[in-house]
């Protein structure tokens, strides 16, 4: 029997620590791959409506966003009579120059993508389901004018 | 030469630096928030650009009116948002070929062969005091009456639901049930002077 008998006292072996750093890589990537960096802090209130027919968009980097809302903080511009804000990229914008900004706005999106991508480019109207519609139609004739015709109302999704 | 032993590594920082990124990745995402209803704006207006307003028949149109309180009329009747999605999908299908719902016209589509389809525009005009969120409930209703309708055809005609099908079979479902919605310049009743 001597011979199976262990010499010295018995020690927990070291744990390879290793492999933990791949189960941690594993997540990390996971997490690279669903996320989308929220480039501009919100400066407006913003509660979609909820709504039962939503497609999700393909594309991330073929969204641009434009925030209606009431605003956060007393000190953003609004809209008269000043219980609306319009946020464009991270600031609102003034009423007077609404329509010149959202110009812009569609300029720059549109030049900051590929030629080919360029008609792929959706504007996400997101609105809060409060606002009236004088807003939004005002922002919608200027993406009209300015051919950015694809649009999209975020919305969220309703359960039955 | 003795080999030289190459001394063990310690890994054990490596997984800080990586929890030191996912932590960031957490904190900084946000899991699919771009979800909505897409919709496509007509082309700009310009000179040249014909007024249609002519050739459209009375029985082809649905007039879908939303008010500043937020009420809902179809060709004069005022409707709660829960009858709009029948009433639609009863004006696109016209079941009876009733001769006050829209008509429809035998078209051939790859895939399908022969198919009457209906040329049924919804006109849809809002108040500027209506409020976003019935706006969005209106259009959510009539895709509602549309996907049903696409649904049921795919069924008749592919054995699958419109989101199971391939592409091109989408493509004639969406040719056979097409969707036309027509906005009209809004109306601003809350700014008429008070009496």
């Amino acid at each position: 029997m001597s011979r199976f008998k262990k010499n010295g006292k018995k020690e927990t072996p070291e744990l390879n620590m290793g492999s933990m750093s791949d189960i941690i890589f594993m997540f990390l990537f996971f997490f690279m791959v669903i996320t989308t960096m929220r480039e501009a802090s919100l400066k407006v209130h913003f509660t979609p409506p909820q709504a039962t027919e939503i497609q999700k968009l393909e594309k991330k980097s073929l969204v641009a966003n434009i925030y209606v809302g009431a605003p956060i903080s007393k000190n953003e511009n609004t809209l008269p009579p000043g219980e609306v804000s319009v946020q464009l990229n991270d600031q609102t914008i003034k009423a007077e120059e609404l329509v010149s900004d959202v110009r812009d706005f569609i300029g720059t999106e549109k030049e900051s993508r590929d030629a080919q991508d360029r008609d792929k480019l959706t504007f996400s109207l997101k609105v809060d389901k409060d606002v009236q519609m004088r807003y939004v139609n005002t922002i919608k004739q200027e993406l009209r004018k300015n051919n950015a015709l694809k649009i999209n109302y975020a919305a969220g999704k309703k359960a039955n | 030469m003795s080999k030289r032993k190459t001394p063990g590594l310690n890994t054990g920082a490596m997984s800080d630096i990586s929890f030191l990124l996912l932590t960031f990745f957490l904190l900084t995402s946000s899991i699919n928030t771009e979800q909505g209803i897409p919709r496509k704006l007509p082309p700009p207006k310009t000179d040249d650009t014909p007024e249609m307003k002519a050739d459209i028949n009375k029985r082809n149109v649905l007039n879908v009116l939303v008010n500043y309180l937020d009420q809902i009329s179809v060709n004069g009747e005022v409707i709660p948002v829960s009858e709009l999605k029948d009433k639609a999908k009863e004006f696109f299908s016209n079941p009876t070929n009733d001769p006050s719902l829209p008509e429809k016209v035998s078209k051939p589509i790859d895939g399908i062969g022969d198919f009457a389809v209906s040329k049924g525009v919804v006109s849809l005009t809002n108040d500027q005091g209506t409020s976003y969120n019935m706006y969005v409930q209106v259009q959510n209703e009539l895709q509602r009456a549309v996907n049903e309708l696409r649904d049921e055809t795919s069924l008749q005609y592919f054995g699958k639901k419109y989101s199971a099908l391939d592409s091109a079979a989408q493509r004639a479902v969406t040719a056979a049930i097409p969707m036309s919605i027509s906005e009209a310049p809004p109306m601003d009743y809350s700014k008429a002077p008070a009496q």
